[in-house]
């Protein structure tokens, strides 16, 4: 059973959904001791990174510790900057550091300006694969998935699909058995899916 | 590059799918979860619901009608009419809307928007415009916010509300023009463009589309980052893909 950490950080309802369609099961763990019989771990997550405060030390030593014996871990938006080593978005507030760099905040265009750059990044934009990866499978450069976010982590060795706002940033990104999405794979359609598809696999 | 949203509204009245001329004069356009998955297998980017007479009736957005549109969905959906309080939100987004759309509620109680932004996040907070010019047609240039589903002037200016709503924490604004809703003459473009880049998020056009050509403008001239239609797909005028490989063979980009 795939734990499903709910830090308070936005609803869960559309993630639940979306696993439930490709027949995996979610459990929610109310303790880190919990997470012992996970199979794998999903941080979800959206709003502030001062929001990951709530995964405090024995959460992030219980992950550690799962991710060590091999277990799976998902990132969702939110969750995937968590597992850098921080934002400038909360300074004070230390990620899980299994990925290298920090997240920043996108630059935009001037408001107002002829095909401006908005911040927040809101819809749908293309994939370009940088490399193989198993969270990646079946999933081709150029499918479209579902973004909403300001703060995106930097573009690494570990970053699988690059996606474009005005710069380059990591939209898909996995080390090992660590991986993390930028975007709502629970909102993009069918793309998406594959992608939930591909980590409970890997359990 | 980030795609021009499609997105297809649906409003709902006594659980049917209903749509009338400015405002007024409703037709039944069908089951919305059967339309929801009609414009799913179309490439829709997304969806919104709204409960047009639950604000008058005073009734809540209605929660069966949300969960069988939110079961098969894998899109964005957004739930709008009706949601004046903290507790009208928690049920729409239990039942599994993404977004809530705040209207009326928003303009009587402007901190409603901070409160559910603060327990959803800013991306679940849409808060609806619904506006007309001030003067005729014609050359006037100021845009008056009207409440209860066009019913009552709100006394706002619409640029300068949707600016406050920002501040205020909304994620996205939905902005209707009401002399435009139904009547497929194009949508307000020079509205669309003086909200648009008066703001950093996300604007969505709504409110007059009737032809390919429209959604061209609004995204050019109207400086839309998303359009809204509803009776254009309903009775399958034009199908969600073509609209998109026409956008596409103008240079607009789209998810197709």
């Amino acid at each position: 059973m795939i734990a499903l950490i709910d830090y308070k950080a936005g609803n869960l309802t559309s993630v639940r959904k979306a696993f439930a369609a490709i027949g995996a099961e979610l459990y929610d763990p109310v303790s880190p001791g919990d997470l012992e019989r996970a199979t794998a771990i999903v941080v979800p997550g959206v709003g502030h990174f001062g929001a990951t405060a709530a995964l405090d030390r024995g959460w992030a030593a219980a992950i550690r510790e799962r991710v060590a014996l091999g277990r799976p871990l998902l990132g969702i938006c939110l969750g995937l900057q968590w597992l850098f080593a921080g934002s400038e978005e909360a300074p004070d507030c230390p990620g899980l550091g299994l990925l290298t760099g920090t997240c920043y905040r996108l630059k935009g265009s001037a408001q107002g300006a002829r095909d401006a750059i908005k911040i927040p990044h809101v819809g749908w934009n293309n994939l370009a694969i940088a490399h193989d990866a198993a969270i990646v499978a079946g999933v081709s450069t150029g499918s479209q998935v579902y973004f909403t976010h300001s703060f995106v982590a930097p573009v690494t060795v570990d970053t699988v699909a690059v996606t474009e706002h005005g710069e380059p940033f990591a939209a898909i990104v996995q080390r090992d058995r660590v991986a993390g999405v930028q975007f709502h794979p629970e909102k993009s359609g069918e793309v998406g899916l594959q992608i939930l598809r591909n980590f409970a696999h890997a359990t | 590059m980030l795609s021009k949203r499609i997105i297809a509204c649906l409003d709902v009245r006594n659980g049917q799918v209903v749509k009338g001329i400015n405002f007024e004069g409703l037709r039944s356009a069908g089951d919305p979860a059967e339309l929801a998955r009609r414009y799913n297998r179309e490439g829709i980017d997304e969806l919104v619901i709204l409960d047009i007479t639950a604000t008058i009736e005073e009734r809540r957005a209605l929660a069966d009608t949300i969960r069988a549109v939110a079961r098969e969905l894998f899109i964005p959906l957004a739930v709008g009419g009706g949601i004046r309080t903290e507790g009208d939100a928690a049920a729409a987004v239990e039942a599994g809307a993404d977004k809530v759309s705040l209207n009326t509620a928003a303009l009587l109680e402007p901190a409603l928007i901070t409160t559910l932004a603060r327990r959803y996040g800013s991306q679940a907070v849409l808060v609806a415009i619904d506006a007309k010019r001030a003067g005729p047609d014609t050359g006037s240039e100021t845009f008056s916010v009207y409440a209860r589903s066009g019913q009552r002037s709100a006394g706002r200016d619409a640029v300068e509300w949707a600016r406050e709503a920002e501040d205020r924490g909304a994620g996205e604004i939905l902005l209707t023009s009401i002399d435009r809703d139904g009547t497929k003459i194009g949508f307000d473009c020079p509205m669309t463009a003086a909200v648009s880049q008066a703001l950093s998020i996300p604007v969505i056009a709504s409110g007059g589309a009737g032809s390919l050509a429209d959604f061209v403008d609004v995204f050019t001239t109207g400086r839309a980052d998303a359009a809204l239609a509803a009776s254009i797909f309903h009775y399958a005028e034009t199908s969600v893909r073509s609209l998109k490989q026409h956008l596409q063979h103008r240079g607009i980009p789209v998810r197709l």
